[in-house]
């Protein structure tokens, strides 16, 4: 159970920091503390994920994507199907919902390599909603407003059954949440994703450095749209229901909200993002939807107006001039 | 083949009214490099206005319209000074987020002033029935509305390219500085389009109530064709715009009539399909 002695060997630029060991003790300090919200915790894990999925391309390499919800419908389908049609088995689902969602964003990233921004935000739009489109009138293979039910996920690794109580969800989406974590960190803490960063911060003067800018975009889009299959995929999985929302321009806009919230580029913003946002939602679920829209904008508007960086950006900020004091301290 | 000219019609008259409400979306867009994603919300403003006046003060149906326009145009203007201003700098995402956020705040205080169900119209009289021109029968209805986008349209020329403040619009827009150099009050020209931009847009919210329909998720439900229009006509453009808007109208309208299965699925291919030929829109604007 304890993670921390996996995740200390060595990363050339990313040694894991105390504080973060300690984020990642949190979950499951929730699993024990807090058992009547597995099923809550286990979502939370999920959205931050799919939200971490568009960190990778919107925080990392300033694409702009309105559809991203695409792939992650894409994946919930295809695990969803799967499923419906006898392949319960839970782990080769997530890798065939990964394969499809890559698929398809590789195919994708050529229009976004194309455009500029406002072509880019078109392209992901129309795509998002055609995909939603073709699942709504594809009633027959999808179920259309009704969701896809009746999925029989199988065993997973053939001994744990998913329960009712949420125990297995929550271990499984922990255990996945957490390993593409690490290979994301490493990923974005490499020469790769360094260069990801120099597009996002001036594309037209990478060419010279002898980056290939396309290739770039298309390899993290390609990426960014397969974890994205994976979070949808996780929550078909545990929920055992795939609904059409899994693919709408909402669910898009929001997981923008939860990134945005959280702070883009450094992956820990999507987690702590879905984190806050999920709670808010869950503890203001009672009242009318309407307002919680309205709240949500509201947050939104100040958030782009006066708290750039979102939460973990603010922290920083707050934590910034401590944070150099002890550095100094440390290594005079 | 009366059929056929009929959706042809229908489609124009569809295409003329999305044009309408996005001409001031290729403004801020093209001219003002700012992505409004609540352009929407805009002209569901003027066809609320439209339909209380309507149904509560009983005001006739032509008498609403500049109203809608006003509110519209006033509501642009307060949140142009207060808000969207501060932001011509900013990032992309930090516009299409800010935006996100003023529609879903429409979206929710809608509902809250109007409940979510569709508002109920009672057009006049003599918009209502069909109209015998030319061996065809059309909708009267549509017939009016190709008529007030042809006018305005025909206003909106006139104003860019013959007045005073049109030679401001466009000196303001190509270069900030030499203008405001020149004396122009270059925030105050902007504020004014913007303005003009928003009343447009509320215009055509009231104008087609009748043929969008009318409840709280108009701005969202909407948001995509009005963007479409702009980025396949080509922001910053009065032309593309138009011609974008007639193409897409005509199109949804043949789909839905045509090919009802398969739905809006028809607009967002043509869509992806005439940005994958036209990256930067049908018509480019010169710069």
């Amino acid at each position: 159970m304890s993670t921390a002695p996996v995740v200390t060997h060595g990363l050339a630029d990313g040694r894991w920091k105390p504080l973060e060991i300690l984020f990642w003790l949190l979950p499951l300090a929730a699993y024990f503390l807090a058992p009547g919200y597995l099923v809550l915790v286990s979502q939370i894990m999920i959205v931050g994920l799919f939200a971490m999925s568009l960190d990778l391309i919107l925080g990392y390499a300033g694409i702009v994507s309105l559809g991203h919800a695409a792939f992650f419908g894409l994946g919930a389908y295809t695990a969803g199907l799967l499923a419906v049609h006898g392949w319960g088995e839970p782990i080769s689902g997530l890798f065939a919902a990964a394969a499809v969602s890559a698929l398809a964003g590789y195919l994708v990233s050529f229009l976004i390599v194309r455009g500029q921004d406002l072509t880019r935000l078109m392209v992901t739009l129309g795509i998002g909603l055609m995909l939603f489109e073709a699942a709504n009138k594809a009633a027959f293979v999808t179920g259309g407003v009704d969701g896809l039910s009746g999925m029989m996920v199988g065993k997973l690794l053939g001994v744990f059954e998913f329960d009712l109580a949420g125990k297995t969800a929550f271990l499984y989406s922990f255990v996945v949440l957490f390993l593409l974590f690490v290979v994301l960190r490493r990923l974005v803490n490499s020469p790769f994703g360094l260069s990801l960063k120099g597009i996002r911060e001036g594309g037209r003067r990478m060419p010279a450095i002898g980056a290939d800018v396309n290739k770039r975009l298309t390899a993290i889009f390609t990426v960014g749209a397969a974890v994205a299959g994976v979070a949808g995929a996780l929550l078909a999985q545990t929920t055992q229901f795939v609904s059409l929302d899994s693919l709408g321009f909402a669910r898009s806009a929001e997981l923008l909200i939860i990134l945005v919230l959280g702070g883009t580029g450094r992956l820990y913003g999507a987690l702590v993002g879905a984190t806050v946002f999920m709670l808010a939602q869950d503890y203001i679920a009672g009242l009318n939807p309407a307002y919680w829209q309205f709240w949500i904008g509201l947050l939104l508007i100040v958030i782009v107006l006066f708290a750039r960086g979102g939460i973990l950006g603010g922290l920083e900020r707050l934590a910034g001039p401590l944070l150099k004091k002890n550095r100094n301290g440390a290594q005079p | 083949m009366g059929n056929l000219i009929g959706v042809l019609f229908d489609g124009v008259a569809y295409g003329s009214l999305l044009f309408l409400i996005s001409v001031g979306l290729s403004v801020t867009m093209g001219l003002m490099n700012f992505v409004n994603l609540a352009h929407g919300a805009f002209a569901m403003l003027g066809g609320f206005v439209c339909v209380t006046l309507l149904s509560r003060l009983g005001m006739p149906f032509l008498l609403t319209l500049p109203l809608a326009f006003a509110a519209s145009a006033a509501a642009g203007f307060v949140l142009e000074r207060a808000l969207y201003r501060r932001l011509y700098k900013a990032s992309h995402l930090d516009q299409v987020l800010f935006s996100i956020g003023l529609t879903f705040m429409s979206v929710a205080g809608a509902t809250y002033l109007f409940g979510p169900s569709q508002q109920p119209v009672q057009l006049p009289e003599w918009l209502r029935g069909q109209v015998h021109i030319a061996g065809l029968d059309v909708g009267s209805y549509r017939l009016f509305l190709i008529g007030v986008v042809v006018l305005v349209t025909l206003a909106l020329g006139w104003l860019i390219e013959r007045t005073r403040f049109g030679a401001q619009i466009r000196a303001s827009v190509d270069n900030q500085q030499a203008s405001a150099g020149l004396g122009i009050n270059v925030s105050r020209v902007f504020s004014l389009t913007f303005a003009l931009g928003s009343g447009l847009a509320g215009l055509g919210g009231g104008l087609g109530i009748d043929v969008l329909g009318l409840d709280p998720t108009f701005p969202i439900k909407y948001m995509v064709y009005f963007l479409l229009v702009v980025a396949v006509g080509g922001a910053g453009t009065v032309k593309g715009p138009l011609l974008a808007a007639i193409v897409l109208g005509i199109f949804d309208v043949a789909g839905k009539y045509y090919v009802p299965e398969v739905g809006a699925f028809v607009i967002y291919g043509l869509m992806v399909i005439l940005l994958l030929l036209f990256p930067n829109g049908l018509i480019v604007r010169r710069s």
